[in-house]
């Protein structure tokens, strides 16, 4: 076997995304990742059981953002009054104070994203799981990965931790039901960067031609 | 066993964008759809330079108002008061929440002016083609792309303010026009991070090499 690139099928390397080094692939012992040896950049990891892992947290992920997203994550009382406030009604009350790009921003980051993501990873991982291909999966899986860093909701809960800080002073801060299936999403989100392994997807994608 | 540095652009390959294939690059160089996930190929992100440049030009300027606006417009029993970032940062250093003062100086002013620096240095030292420090700027670069979304924190406490503080005559809170323009130096100086290429910091060492 030779190392030469034009001989070697292309198929057995990877090229670093950050330094365009070619590497050949090597088979890896569970949990070990494979890293650059130009620039340290991560190529690949194989991780314990992700396709079921993964499919299992994005469950308990979406039934979590259902319930952060139905109930007030935080009330404020004072004098007598009180509010109580959603993702979306903080978003409404930019839209309706005049400010549409920011409502729009906050939420594509907040609400939309993290929807798209939680819904492309269930199109994706249950069909595979199922030994199915769906349509436009490759589309689909692909756009959630460039979408991935527009994802904000930890940014999102350090925001509340903050807010709420700052209104200690003035009122009376009722956290709700929210705010804590908001803290565990937060951790299964995090659970699912850590067990998904998007180069499995893509080879499975590659066995089924 | 003879292990040769070669790049994938060297070999006349290209390392899809989207999903790491390597694939065979079309004889005009650029162009082509990778067969396994339907990207654009493109041996370096298109006009990488230039869109990185305009973004990060347009985030500095952008900046300005994000810090000199007002935030938040506050009316609390007939006193209104009007709050930048800085001032929001200071608000906390008095009531003793050192930590919060902390956390969102670091995500709102020190995080968006180390990206605009760190992204302008990368940029200069690939225009220079600058051979030093390879290691060094690649993870300058992946910190740089990493940390930027953190600085949406403070959009998102104004957002959550607005949509809590509004209490009939006690208190009234609003958005204020430095708010929006914040957002789009969180939005501009991400977009300029993930337009910058850094395998280009790897190629102005490859050419030193030939």
């Amino acid at each position: 076997m030779t190392t030469d690139s034009a001989i070697l099928g292309v198929e057995a390397m990877i090229a670093c995304p950050e330094c365009d080094l070619l590497h050949r692939r090597r088979a890896l012992p569970e949990g070990g990742s494979a890293c650059c040896r130009r620039c340290g950049a991560r190529l690949y990891t194989l991780r314990r059981n992700s396709l079921n892992r993964s499919l299992a947290l994005t469950l308990t992920g979406a039934i979590l953002f259902l319930i952060s997203f139905s109930f007030p994550f935080l009330a404020i009382k004072a004098e007598g009054l009180m509010e109580e406030t959603t993702l979306l009604s903080g978003v409404n009350t930019l839209y309706l104070q005049g400010w549409p790009a920011l409502a729009a921003l906050v939420g594509f980051t907040t609400v939309m994203v993290p929807i798209f993501q939680l819904a492309s990873l269930l199109y994706v991982l249950v069909p595979l799981k199922l030994g199915r291909r769906p349509r436009f999966l490759a589309s689909v899986f692909r756009l959630a990965r460039t979408l991935h860093p527009w994802q904000m909701l930890e940014v999102f809960l350090i925001g509340i931790l903050v807010a709420m800080v700052k209104l200690t002073k003035m009122a009376t801060i009722v956290p709700g039901v929210a705010v804590f299936a908001f803290a565990a999403l937060i951790l299964v989100l995090a659970a699912i960067g850590t067990t998904l392994e998007p180069q499995l997807i893509w080879e499975r994608l590659e066995v089924k031609h | 066993m003879t292990v040769h540095l070669s790049t994938a652009a060297a070999a006349g390959l290209i390392g899809c964008s989207g999903c790491h294939l390597v694939c065979r690059a079309p004889r005009s160089g650029d162009g082509g759809y990778c067969p396994r996930c339907g990207a654009r190929l493109h041996r370096r992100k298109p006009d990488s330079l230039a869109r990185t440049w305009a973004l990060t030009l347009a985030a500095l300027i952008v900046y300005v108002p994000a810090n000199v606006l007002p935030v938040t417009l506050t009316a609390s029993l007939g006193v209104s008061q009007a709050d930048t970032i800085f001032s929001g940062v200071v608000y906390f250093m008095k009531t003793g929440a050192w930590f919060v003062a902390l956390v969102i100086f670091t995500a709102s002013v020190v995080i968006p002016l180390l990206k605009l620096v760190a992204l302008t240095f990368l940029l200069v030292s690939v225009q220079r083609r600058f051979r030093g420090h390879l290691l060094e700027r690649a993870r300058l670069y992946r910190i740089t792309e990493a940390v930027g979304r953190w600085s949406m924190v403070d959009v998102f406490v104004i957002t959550i303010l607005v949509a809590l503080v509004k209490l009939g005559v006690v208190a009234q809170m609003e958005a204020g026009p430095g708010a929006v323009f914040f957002g789009a130096v969180v939005v501009l100086t991400m977009l300029a991070a993930r337009s910058f290429d850094p395998r280009l910091i790897w190629d102005a060492a490859e050419r030193a090499h030939e």
